[in-house]
């Protein structure tokens, strides 16, 4: 294995982490949310959440571009912030695997939240825990199962994009080059082999992840 | 009643799509109030509204403290009240240990009232205190969640349909930890029910719901016995008297129990003399005689005054209140249902002392 491709797995491994942290943060009073609100703007909020499942990665890619842009709104933003603009930055690519891992975060920490109803907080609320007291010692610890669910579904799914990284990001070598796209270049250079090494690690990699999830789902079924 | 007696004063209003729930009550600051009603007429939505569990308009007063008026309302977390819901609703994430302690830990010592040692004991809960709440039965569940309520050292227990979901042997496993409950800690309990066993056993006052109003409040005695009030008109239509055990008499394996107005014998009694208890006389164990009558072979007999006489369902019934003096106690009645054949027979007016010859009596505990 090339350096080049240890440095597209160690930057890989490095963009998932941050996003699957960083959609933690963002997701979790998203999920809670939805899991618990009755207004109207449910629906329209949860059909937003949802659309990255279905929408082509290249058509996410590239209104990201656009709206990471020169002309766009974040792009205005950062630049008068001194940033510079994201497209083909770590920093941008971390944007985009976000809004396209996002559903894979939300959906099981709503279903989580959903599941453990009002009952459990209405008995902690009797029980002199304020809110707060009650997310943190009652909710969290009943969603856990919903919590490695979300950070499992995110890494993965943000370690297997290539569709979003080739509009955001290109093949800047350990900037924006991660595995998928390193396998595509390998490919387009008819080097069969590296493609191929690299192919097996994802393809192990995935293998173990549902085996994991499926494990531990099964030992949280009587719980 | 005195600003000091009054638990709660409450005017209450909540719309539902099946009923308006609409109060305005004060209840004494004591004792154990029963919410009798059936489902659906209001008594769980309004337990939940005087918990702040369910947001209704109007003033809500616990010991005149404002919990709620038009213009602030005080969350539950804030209102010094135990809940017990229907289903025990035991943290899943939390061993026996760890559902008692989450409301301790959350009192600050100096309000604590009730110790960890004395819940445990006072429910029987030392040998499930390492057990996963899931692996208890539904009696087991329940007295864990009575427990971790009461160890919030409650100002005002409320209690919503505790026993409803327990099968029969549980639901008898867990009423005598109530009255324990009830007669060791001077805790006001507002209890919500349909069941009128556990309305006999364990209320000293009633409020009657029906379609979200209070149809009725008062005594336990006055309420079962007011021929005006569906109660009183039921197939068990009966009265429950507060008793005392006099003696027991080892040759007869009888007990006498002293009873508002006279005494009464029972058999298998197995309270210690001097203790306190209640006895259930339902309505069609009782006939009238004019005169005390040695000649018959029913044990209990007590004087009374007849105070009312009225229709009762079936048209060839009427139903008798009979009102037993005692001196220095609040009077207490006791129903009879004898035909109107009957009552014309003996003349019966209202006012007449007679004698209530009893054929039954039923120990509350």
């Amino acid at each position: 294995m090339s350096g080049e491709d240890l440095g597209a797995i160690w930057l890989t491994l490095k963009l998932a982490t941050v996003v699957t942290l960083l959609l933690l943060l963002f997701c979790t009073p998203l999920a809670w949310w939805l899991a618990r609100t009755r207004s109207a703007w449910k629906a329209p909020v949860g059909a937003l959440v949802a659309m990255p499942l279905i929408l082509p990665p290249t058509v996410i890619g590239f209104y990201l571009l656009l709206f990471m842009g020169p002309q766009g709104p974040l792009g205005q933003l950062s630049d008068w912030l001194g940033i510079g603009l994201l497209p083909f930055t770590f920093s941008g690519l971390v944007i985009a695997s976000m809004v396209y891992s996002l559903p894979f975060v939300v959906q099981p920490l709503q279903t989580a939240f959903e599941q453990i109803g009002q009952r459990p907080l209405e008995v902690a609320a009797t029980l002199r825990a304020s809110p707060w007291d009650s997310f943190r010692h009652v909710v969290l610890p009943l969603a856990r199962p919903g919590f490695f669910t979300a950070s499992v579904l995110g890494f993965a799914h943000t370690v297997g994009e290539f569709g979003v990284v080739l509009m955001i990001g290109g093949s800047i070598p350990g900037q924006t080059k991660v595995i998928s796209v390193q396998i595509y270049d390998h490919v387009e250079a008819m080097q069969y082999g590296s493609a191929h090494l690299l192919s097996a690690v994802l393809l192990a990699f995935s293998f173990v992840v549902l085996l994991l999830l499926h494990r531990y789902r099964k030992g949280h079924l009587h719980v | 009643m005195s600003e000091q007696a009054v638990g709660i004063a409450a005017r209450l209003r909540l719309q539902r799509d099946e009923f308006v729930l609409d109060v305005d009550m004060r209840l004494p600051g004591s004792g154990v109030c029963v919410l009798f009603g059936r489902s659906g007429c209001g008594k769980t939505s309004l337990l939940r509204a005087i918990a702040g569990l369910e947001r209704a308009e109007g003033v809500l007063e616990f010991r005149g403290q404002r919990w709620q008026d038009r213009y602030s309302f005080r969350p539950p977390h804030l209102r010094p009240l135990g809940y017990v819901f229907q289903e025990a609703s035991l943290f899943a994430h939390l061993d026996v240990m760890g559902n008692l302690t989450f409301g301790y830990q959350r009192v600050p010592p100096a309000q604590r009232r009730i110790v960890l040692d004395e819940a445990i004991s006072l429910l029987g809960l030392d040998n499930l205190l390492q057990r996963n709440a899931q692996t208890l039965s539904g009696g087991q569940r329940q007295r864990v969640a009575i427990a971790r309520a009461l160890l919030t050292s409650p100002q005002l227990l409320l209690l919503d349909e505790p026993l409803a979901s327990l099968d029969g042997p549980s639901k008898a496993e867990i009423l005598p930890y109530l009255e324990r409950v009830r007669d060791e800690l001077a805790l006001p309990m507002i209890y919500v029910t349909h069941a009128p066993e556990e309305v006999a056993r364990l209320a000293d006052q009633l409020i009657l719901l029906e379609n979200g109003r209070i149809q009725a409040y008062g005594t336990l005695n006055q309420l079962l016995t007011a021929p005006d009030l569906p109660l009183a008109h039921l197939d068990d239509a009966a009265a429950v008297l507060p008793a005392r055990v006099l003696s027991h008499d080892a040759h007869y394996a009888l007990s006498e129990l002293a009873v508002p107005g006279g005494s009464l014998w029972i058999a298998g009694c197995q309270l210690a003399q001097g203790s306190a208890t209640r006895v259930r006389i339902l309505a069609r164990d009782v006939s009238l005689a004019l005169q005390p009558s040695p000649g018959s072979s029913i044990l209990n007999s007590l004087p009374a005054q007849l105070v009312d006489l009225s229709a009762d369902r079936d048209p060839a019934n009427l139903l008798a209140r009979l009102e037993l003096r005692a001196e220095g106690q609040p009077s207490q009645s006791i129903l009879a249902r004898l035909t109107r054949r009957s009552a014309d027979r003996l003349a019966l007016q209202v006012g007449m002392r007679v004698h209530a010859q009893i054929k039954a009596v039923a120990l509350m505990r």
